[in-house]
């Protein structure tokens, strides 16, 4: 279940086409564009393409890991508006060290909410996070007053703060160090630890993970406070980069990260799925809207194939599951 | 609301506390109209509760739709979408040259365009759901994306404008006493109890969320079924689209985002559950007038719009936790 990549040697072709299919279309797609597309396959262009994903993807690894345990997050989007609203705003009011310390602990303390309430409540995660969703939008107007918040001009150059969004270590942005190592760390979690099967577990079969002992309200809000967590570092990522924020910045950015999330073939229902398959899945969205741009087409065509994509995408590993290309409902 | 104190009154207290028992928003409503009546002297007076009425149409006409949606156990992200999509080719249409000489009449083509992209996307995604088996939370979350990609890219990203007068002055109009907008969501809400409560489809929609399989088993063509449930939603949010459109004069592609979220929330608040097979017209009207209420008497009493927000959310939450509460099937449950 937690294998990164499907066992090989089952000799079951169609079966390992089926588990990994969304790292064949990943490599079927590159090339393609790679092909069609004049400067698509160039170092800066990938650099560029992974730099504007990071923010989605550090967000799309939380969000997976709450996924796997079989609950939704909807809340990210907000919760990304009220972390970055308060790390600027906080900059220059008490240092960026604090500011950051402050903001980190606010936001896991909005996924500690959502964790009470799913988890030990018992509630339903849709309908939760869309309830935080407004919540969270709400308390971010009241804490920026509705007006938008920068960090004072003057400093923009200096602070350290900048590191984060526009620094780079060894010529690669820091944005895409951030991610990749987000996702490593979070990566090994899931697929190797004890806490790692676990969540898997309560995500497959809820009766029976309890069954076996585990302390499923437990799992269920740790998710929750990986995903707030995951949510600060986009936020530090985006304040970073953009040196200010608007109160609705993370507007529609649960969407598209559970888009990321499923495109990747990680099950809504739970117990099936990997980090990897996200990041590609992320990927994927990334290099979608950076190919069409790069063709010409306006900027919303991507939402357009993305949605023929995910469709596409879910219809073949349920067809898979299945065995049979068409649903049995009459 | 003057029918639930008759009720009251007369001989069946008990079926009272039966009755708000299954529409406990309901004793929300009761109690947040209280509520504002007492404590702000502009809530209570005719022309604020049509002034309700009206702001309720957009997401109620939605609603309505949304609850056989839920009730068959599906779910429609893509009604927001569908919203800006029908109001901009509503009011793009009938600007177009072709139907300059049709004088007022040039408004027909385009809301029958607009109508007919509602209906025609809702059953894109109804067949989808019935054909591939992808659950309809996917199916439509692309859709919310994709219609909203289309919206743009079909708008070049512009605001249209409706050059016939005729087209706001509806929005303004009013019939019978009433506003002609609070009219056709009164109407809609009355066909579509009906249609829920009384005809075979009614049914069939319970039952197919209650156990699809039975339903199968029982004869019910359970795929077109869904689809004509994904229709009917399409013609209410493209409905909404366009009397929202009256009321500007004009659409923007940015028309309706978050609808989704705010319906959810009227359909949840008004009893009708996720997972399917229990809901009723009757609730989410209660739900979508709660929601309405608030948000109006908030702005009265000047509560910055903020925290009309959080105090939204909170109540969804409390609601969903109440109803946790009361709906417990005690020991039989197994407390995992």
């Amino acid at each position: 279940m937690a294998a990164l990549v499907g066992r090989l040697g089952n000799g079951d072709l169609k079966g390992l086409i089926a588990r990994n299919g969304i790292f064949i279309a990943f490599v079927v797609f590159m090339i393609a564009f790679g092909i069609g597309v004049d400067r698509f396959l160039t170092f800066q262009n990938l650099e560029n393409v992974v730099k504007t994903t990071a923010i989605i993807g550090v967000i799309a690894l939380g969000v997976t890991v709450v996924v796997l345990s079989g609950n939704l997050d909807l809340s990210v989007g907000s919760m990304l508006s009220f972390g970055t609203v308060m790390v600027v705003d906080l900059h220059d009011k008490i240092g960026p060290g604090a500011g950051i310390l402050v903001m980190m602990i606010a936001v896991l303390a909005l996924g500690a909410v959502n964790g009470l309430l799913i988890g030990f409540l018992r509630l339903n995660s849709l309908i939760v996070t869309l309830g935080m969703l407004s919540a969270i939008q709400g308390l971010t107007l009241i804490y920026s007053g509705g007006k938008n918040v920068d960090i004072d001009p003057s400093t923009q150059d200096t602070t350290w703060f900048r590191v984060f969004g526009r620094g780079e270590i060894a010529g690669v942005d820091m944005p895409i160090i951030i991610f990749f190592a987000l996702a490593v760390v979070i990566g090994m979690i899931v697929a190797y630890t004890p806490y790692g099967r676990r969540v898997y577990a309560v995500g497959g079969n809820p009766t029976a993970a309890v069954f076996s002992g585990i302390r499923r309200n437990r799992v269920v809000f740790s998710t929750y406070l990986v995903s707030a967590f995951c949510v600060g570092i986009a936020s530090i990522i985006l304040g970073s980069r953009v040196m200010g924020s608007q109160n609705t910045v993370g507007q529609g950015y649960e969407l598209l990260v559970l888009a990321g999330v499923i495109l990747g073939g990680t099950s809504l229902l739970g117990g099936s799925g990997s980090i990897l398959k996200t990041v590609i899945g992320v990927l994927i969205l990334g290099f979608i809207q950076n190919g069409l741009l790069l063709l010409g087409y306006p900027f919303f065509a991507q939402w357009i194939v993305t949605w023929v994509v995910i469709i596409l995408a879910v219809w073949l590993d349920v067809a898979a599951k299945r065995g049979r290309l068409l649903s049995p409902i009459a | 609301m003057a029918d639930i104190t008759a009720t009251q009154d007369g001989s069946g207290a008990n079926r009272f506390l039966h009755w708000i028992i299954h529409h406990p928003i309901w004793a929300f409503v009761v109690i947040v109209f209280i509520f504002f009546s007492v404590m702000n002297e502009h809530f209570f007076a005719l022309g604020n509760f049509k002034n309700i009425l009206i702001q309720a149409s957009t997401l109620g006409l939605i609603a309505l739709g949304m609850t056989l949606v839920m009730i068959n156990g599906n779910i429609d992200l893509s009604v927001g979408a569908v919203v800006a999509l029908a109001a901009s080719l509503t009011v793009d249409i009938m600007g177009w040259p072709m139907f300059e000489g049709w004088g007022n009449w040039q408004i027909l083509p385009g809301v029958l365009a607009g109508l007919a992209a509602g209906v025609l996307l809702g059953a894109l995604n109804g067949f989808i759901v019935w054909k591939t088996g992808v659950d309809a939370f996917i199916v439509t979350l692309g859709a919310m994306l994709g219609v909203r990609g289309l919206v743009f890219v079909y708008t070049e990203e512009q605001s249209f404008f409706a050059m016939n007068f005729a087209y706001s002055d509806f929005g303004a109009s009013s019939l019978v006493g009433l506003p002609t907008l609070a009219l056709i969501f009164l109407v809609f809400t009355a066909l579509v109890h009906i249609l829920l409560s009384r005809t075979v489809h009614g049914s069939n929609t319970y039952a197919v969320g209650d156990n699809r399989e039975a339903a199968v088993n029982a004869g019910i063509r359970v795929g077109p079924h869904m689809m004509i449930n994904f229709m009917i939603v399409g013609f209410f949010a493209a409905l909404a689209g366009i009397t929202l459109s009256t009321q500007m004069g004009a659409s923007t592609p940015n028309l309706g985002t978050n609808f989704e979220l705010w319906v959810i929330t009227a359909v949840v608040l008004g009893g009708t559950k996720l997972t399917g097979g229990a809901g009723s017209i009757i609730g989410t009207f209660g739900g979508v007038l709660a929601i309405q209420i608030l948000r109006n008497g908030m702005n009265l009493m000047q509560v910055p719009a903020f925290w009309v927000l959080v105090i939204l959310g909170s109540i969804l939450i409390g609601v969903l936790f109440l109803d946790k509460q009361l709906n417990r099937k005690g020991a039989e449950e197994l407390r995992l």
